[in-house]
């Protein structure tokens, strides 16, 4: 195929640079929230591997730890081995359907206020204005040929970045390793490689998403706008510029002069403080959109000025298009936090917690499992009986030693020995267990000489009593014979 | 990549690339730019990875790299990394006897899992997996023993095997070929056989003479198998009244036996394991069921 002439186009540049975001400085009730949120978030993270929480002496004492060494994750009173991480399963689904939740009530919450790359960039563009001042001043610091003004302002802010995403870094290590000793050991260059390894690696994803990223991990990094599009829905609260309000847009004075003449003005007054302030630099004038996270820093900017020039506030706020239908059939604004579809999530959240709250409250401190040997599938004996051997693996997920008795019962007859396990009374085995701990025992079952197995395969059954507890353990398994 | 200037998508703003397909034009959407620099990065640092490591294919070898890297030397220096954190609690193993390792919960659980995975490594081949053997070779989890099943008795048997060429420790007996050296007639055998199967409780063949066997028994097999024909453990005769037979209790296996001997060995596993491995191996083999 030969290109003609027409179709030979203009080659336009392989990518599309990004239009640096300079967000200006704003006050009002939802900047206060986000700063809230944030400073809750950061507390939250730094404190929380310092809290301590004693569980005896062979056990850590911190509270909140993914101890990967011993493979255990601990959780206050919590204690999870690698076969329960179906908990994190859980937890997921529930994390997955609050977001669900909070989606089809308020849109984006999630990405305006409590998402790491949110707060972290929140965080970053505070030490910006504070060294390089706002908006316009950032602005000509940029365009500004390289004085030494402008490489001191540059220099601090970016060591002062690199300090808050070593702190970053440095402070995800310590949910992995005893936080006091980590924290002596990161400063006296005595701790392991691994932990700087990993310090490095995180402090320069930090730097890079928070520093230079920014909305750019939002707009093309990001999966949840795209799947928050797919399950928004008309009735949820996002942030919307109340388009029947505010067109046609015109200056103060403009507008003055249209409402003597009894013509409609709209309240907008085209200022461009929604983008100014706005952190991925949108325009929320042009609806709602894959850049826009919903944090509402341009409603407290629109509000500033709606305020200074005398008309109502909420000109951009968190509203929907049902409302706006309504306001132009003369209604009242209405918003339907209970439909079927949060009802739904609610419902699903109260299930999902409540199978995990029962399945923790339920959830034994020991654990029985018995393999059958299946080289041979079994013996017979030089005395003339059979023998089946089965291997049994006992878990004590308690910090002070178990001991267990184990009784075998199903197949009439029996013996039961084990080199492990040694006998107590009434051909019973105990089996001591270390704390926290695991233990295999090899457990030989015979009948004796005269016993005649009615079947190849008879049930029996395998109960391991705590006598302490009462905590009981029974798993039924099948005894084999010729 | 060709833009058209003229064309501009009217839902969305953007310009289009060109290319159509049945009325709808691809739209202009560049990568942004960091995402450019990256793969950029990605092909550069695929350049000094080939000079570090093993990359390029050659007629008979390939680029080395400049760190001389070589999976299989990584995988060794992990081998003798893991040897080096066993060696403690190997020490452990070292130093007791087999019965203190038996009797501490600690060497026991060391010593089971050691043991099993020598047992896979050397012993499963004639023993099978699980230590229930086959025809010549014996069961292990079934309680009948020819030189003995007591911890110190298997621990023996495997440091100097059975017949094993060598070794002057080795257990030896030696079974007459009561056929192939002509000390009985084919008949004879068929009826000494027979009387075998009696004392095992077993039915003999119609026709046959068991109470001549009987006396063929008492001349000649008594004085290693005993009289009641339970064998001895200390020259290794073995037991003929258990239901377990290592070359079968069928009659023909009966008059092969009895014909030719069979006289297997097993190897001194002394001279090819460390003393630890043995005691692992014992305990583990012991601990099969058939222990005594």
């Amino acid at each position: 195929m030969t290109i003609g002439a027409e179709e030979v186009y203009d080659d336009g540049p392989l990518y599309e640079a990004a239009k640096k975001v300079y967000p200006q400085r704003i006050w009002g009730t939802y900047r206060r929230l986000k700063w809230i949120v944030l400073w809750v978030a950061l507390g939250v993270y730094y404190v929380v591997p310092f809290i301590r929480w004693n569980r005896g002496p062979s056990l850590p004492d911190q509270a909140v730890l993914i101890d990967i060494a011993h493979s255990r994750f601990y959780f206050f009173f919590i204690q999870i081995w690698p076969q329960e991480v179906y908990y994190f399963t859980g937890l997921l689904i529930l994390a997955a359907l609050i977001l669900f939740l909070s989606n089809a009530l308020y849109g984006r919450v999630w990405c305006g206020y409590a998402c790491p790359q949110t707060v972290w960039t929140d965080l970053y563009f505070w030490v910006e204005r504070a060294i390089e001042g706002d908006r316009r001043d950032r602005m000509k610091l940029d365009a500004m040929p390289w004085t030494a003004e402008k490489i001191m302002k540059r220099v601090a802010k970016h060591a002062v970045w690199l300090l808050i995403a070593l702190a970053t870094g440095g402070a995800a290590m310590l949910y992995f390793v005893d936080a006091p000793t980590l924290m002596r050991q990161f400063f006296t260059l005595e701790a392991p490689a691994i932990a700087y390894i990993w310090a490095g690696i995180l402090t320069l994803t930090t730097y890079s998403l928070a520093g230079h990223l920014r909305e750019q991990v939002c707009l093309y990094m990001c999966p949840w706008p795209r799947i928050q599009a797919a399950l928004t829905d008309n009735e949820a609260l996002n942030v919307t510029y109340r388009v029947d309000r505010g067109e046609p847009r015109m200056s103060v004075k403009e507008a003055q002069r249209v409402r003597a003449h009894h013509q409609p003005a709209g309240d907008c007054v085209d200022c461009l403080q929604c983008v100014a302030v706005c952190p991925t630099g949108v325009d929320i004038r042009n609806g709602p959109q894959l850049g826009c996270i919903n944090c509402g820093l341009c409603i407290d900017a629109c509000d500033a000025v709606m305020t200074k020039i005398k008309r109502p506030i909420r000109l951009i706020a968190f509203d929907n298009d049902e409302n706006r239908e309504r306001r132009m059939r003369g209604e009242a604004n209405a918003f339907h936090p209970v439909r079927p579809r949060t009802i739904m999530y609610a419902a699903l959240i109260a299930l999902t917690g409540g199978i995990m709250l029962y399945v923790l409250a339920t959830r034994s401190n020991s654990h029985l499992s018995v393999l059958h040997v299946r080289a041979p599938l079994f013996t017979e004996t030089a005395e003339g009986g059979v023998r089946n051997g089965y291997t049994l693996r006992f878990s004590n997920k308690l910090a002070d030693p178990q001991d267990f008795t184990l009784e075998v019962s199903g197949v009439p007859g029996i013996s039961v020995s084990s080199v492990v396990a040694k006998p107590v009374a009434d051909g019973r085995l105990g089996v001591r267990l270390d704390p926290d701990s695991t233990l295999e025992v090899p457990v030989y079952v015979t009948t004796a000489p005269d016993v005649n197995l009615k079947a190849q395969s008879t049930p029996i059954t395998f109960t391991a009593v705590d006598p302490k507890t009462g905590e009981r353990n029974v798993v039924v398994d099948h005894f084999f014979g010729p | 990549m060709t833009t058209d200037p003229n064309h501009v998508d009217k839902v969305s703003g953007q310009t289009t690339t060109g290319h159509e397909w049945d009325g709808i034009r691809e739209l202009n959407t560049p990568l942004p730019r960091w995402w450019l620099w990256l793969f950029y990065l990605c092909i550069a640092f695929a350049f000094v990875y080939w000079i570090f490591y093993p990359a390029w294919p050659l007629a008979s070898s390939f680029t080395p790299g400049i760190l001389g890297h070589t999976n299989r030397a990584a995988v060794l220096a992990d081998v003798a990394a893991g040897q080096a954190a066993r060696a403690q609690a190997a020490a452990g193993l070292e130093k007791a006897s087999i019965t203190e390792i038996a009797g501490d919960p600690k060497l026991l659980e060391l010593a089971l899992a050691q043991g099993k995975a020598a047992f896979g490594d050397n012993c499963t081949p004639c023993h099978g997996s699980g230590g229930q053997g086959q025809k010549g070779y014996p069961n292990l989890t079934a309680g009948r023993w020819l030189w003995g099943g007591t911890l110190d008795q298997i621990q023996t048997t495997i440091t100097h095997g059975i017949r094993a060429p060598g070794d002057p420790d080795t257990h030896t007996s030696a079974m007459p070929a009561f056929g192939k050296d002509g000390i009985l007639k084919p008949e004879e055998i068929r009826q000494v056989a027979n009387y075998v199967r009696t004392i095992d409780g077993l039915e003999p063949e119609q026709g046959v003479d068991v109470a001549a066997g009987k006396k063929i028994f008492a001349d000649n097999c008594v004085a290693c198998h005993g009289e009641d024909g339970k064998g001895n453990l200390d020259m290794g005769s073995a037991n003929l009244t258990t239901k377990v037979w290592l070359y079968g209790n069928d009659i023909n296996d009966l008059v092969y036996t009895i014909t030719n001997a069979r006289n297997s060995t097993m190897p001194a596993w002394g001279k090819r394991l460390d003393p630890e491995t043995i005691k692992s191996l014992a305990v583990y083999v012991h601990s099969l069921g058939g222990g005594n």
